[in-house]
């Protein structure tokens, strides 16, 4: 068991007499796809937070490749490739879709004199590769402001991928997005998954999406980790389907 | 198209090169033009380029005058017997002290002033938003009430110092010089600046911090560096303004946040903000209302300026050069899909 790239241990997360999350604990396997599920308000963008070092946890451990990371800050983190994407789709508005991505590449051995160097000419290939691989590269001059939410979301995965993270956290990488498009975006999720070897922990509403995705699943609820397994065993779990369409 | 660019560089380098001489009545006005197009471009690197409003630049150029005082009077003469004497005709400065002491002053005014910020960053970056401008406002006003009550650096008297050796005349043109350089070089060096990946950071942090951080992006680095290398420029516009100014102190003159603190925020409101051109443009357009207004509406100067402002904030904050890159998107080299985007957001719309 020691595939187990990030692990979470017992973690409480409180805000105020809020108790968001209480003695969580999962483990993601490298290498593959780990579902979170759960209704709205159950804890899971605060897990998310937790582990990317968005805020302190109250107690838990939180390993990342073997190093406890739960007193690293954001930055930190990220330059480790632990990466997360925003629920609210966040990208920069007033520049175009290829200085998005060039402004993306990995941070994690910037020196001090590189701040002030130039995009490389590989970087600009990768760029619009990825680019291409989201299906934007027709719109890659315009302003990331100018694109619909839908095409947001892909430049915000776009962006995440040209950071070359060993682990992606993403949230909700499909609401809002045109369902026609989910399809094409369940593909690049397992291209990313397979062919460039990224590791993604996902939060899902759509239960289509996950459970054909997932190898993993946890599902939350009340702040409180309900259930753990295949995606055929969540799907049997009875305390999962009340959680879902409300027991009693 | 590049050619064109640079036959109108040129020009416009040899006009500034020109202008003191063919209207010399106006030299000094000219030079506080220029110091003007200097206070508003460093303003707009925080302000504009990476969407921090600091209403405490003014810190660096009240401080940049007092530090290259300091060091050219302390090359020759115990500071505090100097400023005692309030520029007493007892101390007399040779041509060479003169130029020596103004060089080594703007230079350590510049240096002074970047640690300055680096150190005043690392606590203020903190604030996001209003509280930033607040805060930084706060040190300027605090700055300015700390050295008028410091009798070394002659207190609320503030301190002269030696005049110009040479022709009155030759002495305005020296300074038109002075500024109009450094505003050369500050040019030059934000067009390099902005095409780097330093640009592109500080426009990142600009659009959304928290994504920047996100990203594993050195924000806090960014920001201190971009705002110590605004400082250094304005430290020595500031070591300039003693020298031009010959007697300053702290109040009106080297802390002045009603006024010159205010105007370089107004220049590149007035010219666009995050454009190499805006504060540049916005600070011409700006210093010649204000004189227009001061010289023809005395008494009524502030009330214009106010409304300038106003109407600024109200109705036109993008600025004329944001003005004009909406007008025209295509001199700027920014795309634009109308019909594209408008039937992209349509499905998506239908999609919820």
């Amino acid at each position: 068991m020691t595939n187990n790239i990030i692990e979470v241990q017992d973690v409480t997360k409180t805000f105020g007499g809020v108790v968001a999350n209480k003695d969580i604990s999962i483990s993601v396997e490298q290498g593959k796809i780990t579902g979170l599920i759960g209704p709205n308000g159950s804890g899971k963008t605060t897990l998310f937070n937790s582990i990317v070092g968005y805020h302190p946890i109250d107690s838990g451990s939180i390993m990342f490749q073997g190093h406890e990371i739960s007193d690293f800050r954001v930055q930190q983190i990220a330059r480790l490739g632990l990466l997360r994407t925003f629920q609210q789709t966040r990208i920069y508005g007033k520049m175009n879709c290829v200085d998005n991505m060039l402004i993306s590449i990995p941070h994690r051995r910037m020196g001090f004199m590189d701040m002030f160097g130039h995009d490389t000419a590989e970087e600009l290939e990768k760029a619009e590769l990825l680019l291409n691989f989201v299906g934007l590269y027709e719109k890659r001059f315009l302003n990331g402001g100018d694109l619909s939410f839908g095409q947001q979301k892909l430049l915000e995965f776009a962006m995440a991928l040209m950071n070359e993270p060993t682990v992606l956290l993403l949230d909700e990488p499909t609401a809002g997005i045109n369902p026609t498009l989910i399809n094409g975006l369940i593909d690049r999720l397992n291209h990313a998954n397979s062919e460039f070897g990224i590791t993604l922990l996902i939060i899902e509403h759509n239960m289509r999406v996950i459970m054909n995705m997932a190898n993993t699943i946890y599902c939350l609820a009340h702040g409180e980790l309900l259930a753990q397994g295949t995606p055929g065993e969540i799907q049997k779990d009875q305390l999962v389907i009340d959680a879902y369409l409300g027991a009693h | 198209m590049q050619g064109a660019r640079s036959i109108l560089y040129l020009v416009l380098v040899a006009a500034s090169v020109v202008a003191p001489f063919l209207f010399p009545e106006y030299g000094t006005q000219l030079a506080t033009l220029w110091l003007m197009i200097i206070v508003a471009l460093t303003w707009d690197m925080t302000g504009g380029q990476m969407g921090y409003n600091s209403l405490g630049n003014i810190f660096f150029y009240g401080t940049g005058m007092y530090v290259a005082a300091v060091v050219a009077i302390g090359l020759v003469y115990p500071v505090g017997a100097y400023t005692d004497a309030a520029g007493g005709g007892r101390f007399v400065f040779t041509s060479s002290q003169y130029f020596v002491g103004l060089a080594l002053g703007a230079l350590a005014a510049g240096l002074f002033c970047a640690v300055c910020a680096v150190i005043i960053g690392a606590i203020t970056f903190g604030l996001r938003g209003p509280y930033f401008a607040i805060g930084t406002l706060g040190v300027a006003i605090a700055a300015g009430e700390l050295v008028s009550n410091w009798e070394w650096v002659g207190g609320g008297q503030g301190i002269a110092l030696p005049v110009y050796p040479g022709d009155l005349d030759d002495g305005k043109i020296f300074f038109y010089f002075l500024f109009c350089g450094l505003g050369l070089a500050l040019f030059v060096f934000l067009k390099w600046l902005y095409g780097t990946r330093f640009g592109a950071a500080l426009n990142a942090i600009r659009d959304d911090e928290e994504k920047a951080e996100g990203m594993g992006i050195h924000t806090l680095r960014y920001k201190l560096v971009a705002w110590a290398m605004a400082a250094f420029f304005v430290g020595i516009a500031g070591a300039f303004s003693a020298f031009q100014l010959i007697h300053f102190e702290p109040l009106e003159t080297a802390y002045q946040t009603i006024n010159l603190g205010i105007f370089m925020v107004v220049c590149v409101l007035l010219g666009g903000k995050g454009t190499l051109w805006g504060p540049v443009i916005g600070a011409i357009v700006f210093h010649v209302f204000k004189e227009v207004t001061w010289n023809y509406f005395l008494g009524w100067q502030w009330v214009a300026l106010g409304a300038l402002i106003v109407v600024i904030v109200v109705y036109f904050q993008e600025g004329i050069m944001g003005w004009l890159m909406r007008q025209k998107p295509e001199w700027f080299g920014v795309h634009v899909e109308r019909t594209e985007m408008s039937s992209g957001r349509a499905a998506t719309e239908a999609a919820e």
